[in-house]
């Protein structure tokens, strides 16, 4: 009987879409493009999103910055935790997406998600830890403290890797908002179905709306209104090619934005703090020590 | 003026006493909700692009009352805003100045002095705005402070309380004080507090109220409540004035205010204005914005039509 009325059941296709502000809107131009397996069979329609799209994502990081940067270290490791947990319980539909997209077998697919869902966890212990690490007291001649803290740059583009769909694409995420950016991802063009579908568990996470704006599309077409736009402060060129990356470079210099180039990377090996590194700006203050004044009296 | 003993004129019979006048405002055809919506929803759709877009923008730029109403204004802060009234774009000289600064009137001399030469105009809040709830003899001398500092413009608020109790006369004869006051001095808007009147049909009655008491400008709100400037009612008090023009000849402008934050829905109010008013109400002489912050979402997107990239906050004031 079961058998018979699955064989009945009409599908249930999911209609991906972006995740922008917190929201899961359409392209505005209402386009999408066809993704197919690592055998080219159809799997589902992605949004193929606009600059318009670019622009309102970065509307919405920036709206979102103000909040997320000035939450405490403590409360971004809480949140970054409660991603893994939610990724935890939909293990199964990343594994299926990640094999279907990376044409990977379900125990090796399998083995990528979890070595994402534990990317997640190591960076959301890394967020009250790296100030430690690259911030300190400096040594100074006179009474006063120096002191250097690492501060976020503020709306990081990120060019997500193209071929490693969801290990890859957490693990350019993670470190750009551990630190209190926030991000604009330019999903894998050829596998964005786990991007979108992290859009899904990064809303139910206490991510606040807008910290991660994920679309699917063309980097060539988004990147260059990415890289010249004056209010994104810096771009992750990973998953960007050779000549994508230097076109965008040269439109980023324009308007001195940070930019990370691409390497040759290996997701599966341990991460390091490089790419937490490379969005923070150093702060140093000075503040005067205990005692000062005429009589010597200290506050 | 002329325009005034006119309007007067042509109403007289109907401002002889309350009953004849809430005879002819309650006669005023009544406003179909869901059409006047669905019209202002469609005209909302128009897609304005490229050297349309950089006219719509530079006219709304010229079209602003660059507003500042809180309790916490300083000179300084009004000596700033003034200064970027006059320039709004200090990295491009060929943006056009705004319409005017709006502040209250004990700032109105420092407005002055900082717009003094710019052709930039002062407006100021007058009559108790912005409850409106103080006797005529204050709101009087509220006008008469604001004129004495060099106001061009009073934007007065009526007194809705008088109106939704249904004492129109009352309204009329403070609108008429007020415009008395006002002279060849200073041009006269009127507030209606939209969100405060309930209907459509209200805030139309309300129209013809302030254009038969001799509003220069009539205008949606104070920017102090929940619900202001929408299209719907704005393109209500368009069709008020185009109607009224039809029968009197006079034209009266139109200024939403409160609520319009970007260039995408201030287009559409253009929108509204040219295909119901007419395009000679395309003119900061008759239409205006009641703004602060839409200034630099319409300078964010000059900046992007001029250079071709996104702009962002970084590059305009924070006011």
């Amino acid at each position: 009987m079961s058998e018979k009325s699955e064989q009945n059941r009409l599908s249930v296709f999911k209609t991906y879409k972006l995740y922008v502000g917190g929201k899961f809107p359409r392209s505005e131009s209402g386009r999408v493009y066809e993704v197919t397996d690592s055998k080219g069979k159809w799997l589902a329609n992605a949004p193929l999103s606009s600059r318009k799209d670019a622009r309102d994502a970065v509307v919405a990081a920036r709206k979102a910055f103000g909040g997320w940067s000035g939450a405490t270290a403590y409360n971004r490791g809480q949140i970054l935790y409660r991603v893994a947990e939610m990724l935890e319980g939909r293990k199964g539909q990343f594994v299926h997406e990640v094999a279907d997209a990376e044409g990977l077998s379900k125990n090796k697919a399998a083995a990528v998600v979890e070595a994402a869902i534990d990317r997640w966890v190591w960076y959301a212990g890394w967020t009250d830890k790296i100030a430690q690490v690259v911030g300190g007291a400096n040594p100074v001649a006179g009474p006063y403290f120096n002191l250097s803290t690492p501060e976020p740059t503020g709306v990081v583009t990120v060019v997500a890797p193209q071929e490693s769909s969801f290990l890859g694409l957490v693990s350019v995420i993670a470190p750009v908002i551990a630190t209190g950016n926030t991000a604009v991802v330019i999903a894998s063009e050829k596998a964005p179905l786990p991007a979108l579908s992290l859009g899904e568990v990064l809303a139910t996470s206490d991510l606040p709306g807008g910290v991660v704006n994920i679309l699917s599309g063309k980097a060539s077409e988004m990147g260059p209104h990415l890289a010249a736009h004056l209010d994104v402060n810096a771009i992750d060129l990973t998953g960007a090619d050779a000549d994508l990356a230097r076109e965008l470079e040269i439109a980023a210099a324009d308007n001195l934005k940070r930019v990370l180039r691409p390497r040759t990377e290996d997701f599966a090996g341990a991460p390091g703090t490089d790419r937490m590194t490379a969005f923070l700006e150093t702060k140093t203050v000075w503040h005067p020590t205990g005692s000062l004044g005429a009589s010597g009296s200290s506050y | 003026m002329p325009t005034t003993a006119s309007a007067a004129h042509a109403f007289a019979d109907v401002t002889t006493s309350e009953s004849t006048l809430r005879r002819f405002l309650h006669g005023l055809p009544g406003v179909d909700a869901v059409g006047l919506e669905a019209r202002a929803a469609s005209l909302g759709t128009r897609s304005i692009k490229t050297t349309a877009k950089a006219y719509a923008i530079d006219l709304a730029i010229s079209m602003i009352d660059l507003t500042t109403l809180e309790g916490a204004d300083t000179p300084g802060k009004v000596r700033a805003l003034a200064a970027k009234a006059v320039n709004p774009d200090p990295t491009d000289r060929t943006t056009p100045t705004t319409a005017a600064v709006c502040v209250y009137p004990d700032m109105v001399t420092t407005a002055k002095a900082a717009l003094a030469g710019s052709g930039v105009k002062v407006a100021s809040v007058a009559t108790a705005f912005p409850a409106g709830r103080a006797a005529l003899p204050v709101k009087l001398a509220d006008t008469a402070d604001a004129i004495a500092a060099g106001a061009d413009e009073i934007d007065m608020v009526i007194d809705r309380g008088a109106f939704l109790a249904g004492r129109y006369l009352e309204v009329y004869e403070q609108i008429a004080a007020i415009k008395a006051e006002c002279g060849d001095r200073a041009r006269l808007k009127v507030i209606f507090e939209t969100g405060e009147l309930s209907t459509y049909d209200n805030i139309r009655r309300a129209s013809w109220l302030g254009m038969i008491a001799g509003a220069d400008f009539i205008k949606t709100s104070t920017g102090k409540v929940a619900v202001n400037a929408t299209p719907a009612n704005t393109l209500l008090m368009l069709e008020a004035v185009r109607d009224f023009r039809a029968q009197t000849g006079i034209q009266i402008g139109v200024k939403p205010a409160g609520g319009i934050r970007n260039t995408k829905e201030a287009i559409k109010f253009l929108v509204l204005v040219n295909e119901t008013a007419g395009a000679d109400w395309l003119d900061n002489h008759w239409f205006r914005f009641g703004a602060s912050s839409l200034l630099n979402d319409l300078l964010m997107q000059r900046q992007k039509l001029a250079t071709g990239h996104y702009s962002g906050p970084d590059y305009v004031t924070v006011d």
